[in-house]
């Protein structure tokens, strides 16, 4: 990655930062009986790129980056979230339906982003 | 040529597309242009720099496009690109060269009077610098003959937000406007959720749609998705236009927004252009969508 960009993502993290970011993520403490999932973005990917949710479960994302800031948005569940280098990003989820729904990066991040997508899978 | 020749041109040609009505009381009898019809070209997404499989003739499709313009019969007042000029790369010295090539190859177009605004792989990675650079503002309006212009930027800021700066400025714009004023506006990615599984979508476009509503003559024509795709939002008409290097498939038809292949049968398949005759009084665009090369060689 260039300077340049790395500057200005910078700058982005760092508004995003200034600007509050209570108002865009859900930060929960992690319950004990809530099942984890650790979720790590990199360009152009995420690990794991599948995972499989009971419906009605509590689970707790944790979203990191490898690389840059990045987006993770689940748009069948309403749910997305920044993910910002350097940071841990929990949010509490409670799949209410069953099927194969698609989470994508949404945050531009160069010649791969379109491919930078994976799957959930919820079973009743 | 004027307006009318211009019809009568097409429907000669037999080139009528989708939408085009052509009518006439006085079947023979020439009439002046009306002063409140005009016609433009609407290009997108030609992602200059791009190589791969769906595309061979990546570095000729963008030359051939210009050529088949620069063929029809008729000039149009102006043609705006609507995004994705340049394929996106990490290298600022690379963005350069190839917005410098596509400005160089698009110089050959008949018609000076070009509008272009980014898509999000010409100012996601930079916010908009480079594009400023060479092509100016990614965010103004102009009017031309009684229709209010507004090119609205959803790339720039990496997160597919207009932003509320934008925002603010579309309001005052607007409050500027009668709310009978016809007015198209232009963007790259769509204002509404077409499918955001696959990011086809602008964060905030909602919140530019309902500043649009009141005004009961909207249009937008936008590019992203490489293909033609037309939707209502209430009374707001929505026309993405096909693109020029690759088409992508119809929304949620296949697993992933991969491109679709190329098919050596029908070469360009699924790329092209947009002509859109306004008509100013009743706030009405009808469309033309033209393929890249009239006829493929061979």
């Amino acid at each position: 990655m260039s300077a340049s960009m790395k500057a200005v993502r910078s700058a982005l993290v760092a508004a995003m930062a200034m600007a509050g970011s209570a108002a865009i993520y859900t930060h929960v403490a992690a319950q004990p009986k809530e099942k984890v999932i650790k979720i790590v973005a990199k360009r152009f990917d995420y690990t794991p790129g599948n995972f499989t949710l009971k419906k009605g479960e509590p689970v707790i994302l944790e979203l990191t980056s490898a690389d840059v800031l990045m987006g993770f948005n689940l748009p069948d569940f309403n749910l997305r979230a920044d993910i910002i280098p350097g940071k841990v990003t929990r949010v509490r989820f409670v799949p209410d339906k069953t099927g194969t729904f698609t989470f994508l990066c949404d945050i531009f991040c160069g010649t791969g982003h379109e491919k930078m997508n994976g799957k959930l899978t919820v079973v009743g | 040529m004027n307006h009318f020749n211009r019809r009568e041109f097409l429907k000669l040609a037999g080139l009528g597309g989708v939408g085009v009505v052509f009518s006439s009381a006085l079947p023979g009898v020439a009439r002046a242009a009306a002063a409140d019809e005009f016609y433009f070209l609407q290009l997108s997404d030609t992602h200059w720099g791009f190589e791969g499989p769906p595309n061979p003739d990546a570095k000729g499709t963008l030359r051939k496009a210009v050529a088949s313009v620069n063929q029809l019969g008729y000039q149009p007042d102006f043609i705006v690109f609507t995004g994705d000029l340049t394929h996106t790369t990490d290298n600022p010295v690379e963005r350069r060269r190839r917005m410098t090539e596509f400005k160089q190859i698009v110089s050959d177009l008949k018609v000076k009077n070009v509008r272009y605004m980014p898509g999000e792989h010409d100012a996601s990675l930079d916010n908009g610098k480079a594009f400023k650079e060479f092509f100016g503002p990614t965010n103004y309006t102009f009017d031309h003959k009684g229709v209010h212009f507004i090119v609205l930027d959803n790339v720039s800021d990496p997160r597919a937000l207009i932003g509320d700066e934008q925002l603010a400025w579309l309001a005052a714009d607007l409050k500027q406007q009668h709310t009978n004023a016809p007015i198209v506006v232009f963007t790259h990615r769509p204002l509404f959720d077409l499918m955001p599984q696959w990011d086809w979508a602008t964060r905030d476009g909602a919140k530019a749609i309902e500043l649009l509503m009141p005004y009961q003559n909207v249009t937008v024509f936008y590019g992203h998705i490489h293909q033609e795709h037309h939707q209502m939002t209430g009374h707001i008409a929505h026309h993405a236009a096909k693109g020029l290097m690759f088409p992508l498939p119809a929304p949620g038809s296949q697993p992933n927004r991969t491109p679709l292949p190329w098919d050596p049968a029908q070469p360009y398949k699924g790329l092209g252009f947009r002509g859109i005759d306004a008509e100013v009084k009743d706030a009405e665009y009808k469309l033309t969508e033209y393929p890249v090369v009239k006829k493929v060689p061979g």
